[in-house]
């Protein structure tokens, strides 16, 4: 137990630590800006469109973190060192899934008010936009390390990793997305149910595809 | 004696190259033996069969106690001091700060404990990678050519450090491309298995 914990401090180090946390915060609240310059200061229409946006920038800025997940360790051996004192590959990828759900999630979660503030939004569509994306954060930081750990042995490995990502994100963003309109009082119960399955689902695919870097 | 690491008719494939066929090895408490060989003739890739980081593709390895494995990667997180990055392995395996304290004395690496890792030389790198495996208490040792980069009185250090596992009841299996001096040594040739 103090080994994970001591492994799970240790990526949460490295993601905030090494300044590459602010790089998906910052793209998050950069695309946030531009979209009021590109579809004008008229605040109905950044209303209702707004929100949508606030989902998309959120999927895009998990895609960009890929490539420091998995591929880094592998290179360093660390990966190697962990299996060589036998700790399962699924148990290792669990620890930085939440390692990552919470170093990459929280600074998220707080750069989406004054993306929310930018795009028009009120109290009451912050607050929805926040539960959406703190139910997708698990999920989004399963198929982050998936895709991290499928990629890390091919060059250039972060832009397949993304076009791996986006399928099986786009139910949350549907969902997601869904919750913002006044008919759509299911929807958080189907992002939930997509996000849990996602989230069940990363430790293993994840620790298989850790395996089979070593092959 | 009881065998802390026995291969068993281990074959090895790489690629599509066999790299060797029914290659059976035992190690037993305080013994050492050395794979030696050229480049490519397998030695690495029969430390990772041991280490359990390859399967075999026929045969049978057995490990009896905890491990611990030098090999081409350091493993030590660059943007820390020396002694911090140790500490995280010293965590992972759950031993105290003095075993860690006992082993960069092992391999005088006390004067570069505030030395962020990405500064070290080749050599030194080697060297805490060493201190690494000291540290671990962990009875088999696997070394993948760990005096690559090393000067001769850390090589002489490195020798003292195998001899001294040994002597505590350790075993350890070594693969270098030269001779490094240690007494009381088998030999495994790899190059004549091909």
């Amino acid at each position: 137990m103090t080994a994970l914990i001591a492994l799970f401090w240790r990526d949460l180090r490295r993601a905030w630590g090494s300044g590459a946390l602010w790089l998906p915060v910052l793209f998050f609240l950069l695309v946030a800006t531009a979209f009021p310059f590109a579809v004008g200061p008229d605040a109905p229409l950044l209303r209702r469109a707004g929100g949508g946006m606030v989902w998309v920038a959120a999927l895009l800025s998990a895609l960009l973190p890929i490539d420091r997940l998995v591929k880094p360790d592998k290179d360093a051996g660390v990966l190697d060192q962990l299996a060589v004192r036998g700790f399962a590959d699924e148990l290792i990828a669990a620890v930085k899934i939440v390692a990552h759900a919470i170093g990459f999630g929280l600074p998220l979660l707080i750069a989406l008010l004054p993306a929310s503030a930018l795009l028009a939004q009120d109290s009451a569509r912050v607050e929805t936009l926040a539960t959406g994306i703190a139910i997708a954060i698990p999920a989004l930081a399963s198929l982050a390390l998936l895709s991290a750990a499928l990629t890390a042995n091919l060059k250039g490995g972060s832009a397949i990793g993304g076009l791996l990502i986006l399928p099986l994100a786009v139910p949350m963003l549907i969902f997601g997305a869904g919750m913002l309109d006044p008919s759509g009082r299911g929807a958080v119960k189907l992002l939930a149910a997509v996000s849990l399955l996602l989230t069940v689902i990363g430790p293993f695919a994840a620790g298989a595809a850790l395996r089979g870097l070593r092959e | 004696m009881t065998a802390l690491l026995r291969l068993e008719d281990v074959a090895c494939i790489r690629g599509d190259r066999l790299l060797f066929v029914r290659l059976s090895l035992t190690l037993e408490r305080g013994a050492a033996l050395w794979l030696r060989g050229p480049n490519g003739a397998g030695k690495s890739s029969l430390i990772r069969l041991a280490a359990g980081l390859l399967r075999p593709a026929a045969g049978t390895v057995e490990r009896r106690e905890r491990i611990a494995l030098i090999d081409e990667a350091t493993a030590l997180d660059a943007e820390l001091p020396l002694r911090r990055a140790l500490d995280f392995w010293a965590r992972i395996d759950t031993v105290d700060g003095h075993a860690v304290d006992r082993a960069m004395d092992d391999m005088a690496l006390a004067p570069l404990a505030e030395v962020p890792v990405s500064m070290l030389s080749t050599g030194q790198r080697k060297r805490a990678a060493m201190a690494r495996v000291i540290a671990s208490g962990a009875p088999i040792w696997l070394l993948d050519e760990p005096a690559n980069g090393m000067d001769d009185a850390a090589q002489a250090r490195l020798v003292a450090g195998i001899a001294k596992h040994r002597a505590n009841g350790g075993a350890v299996l070594l693969a270098s491309h030269f001779a490094l001096g240690v007494p009381d040594l088998a030999e495994l040739d790899m190059g004549a298995l091909a």
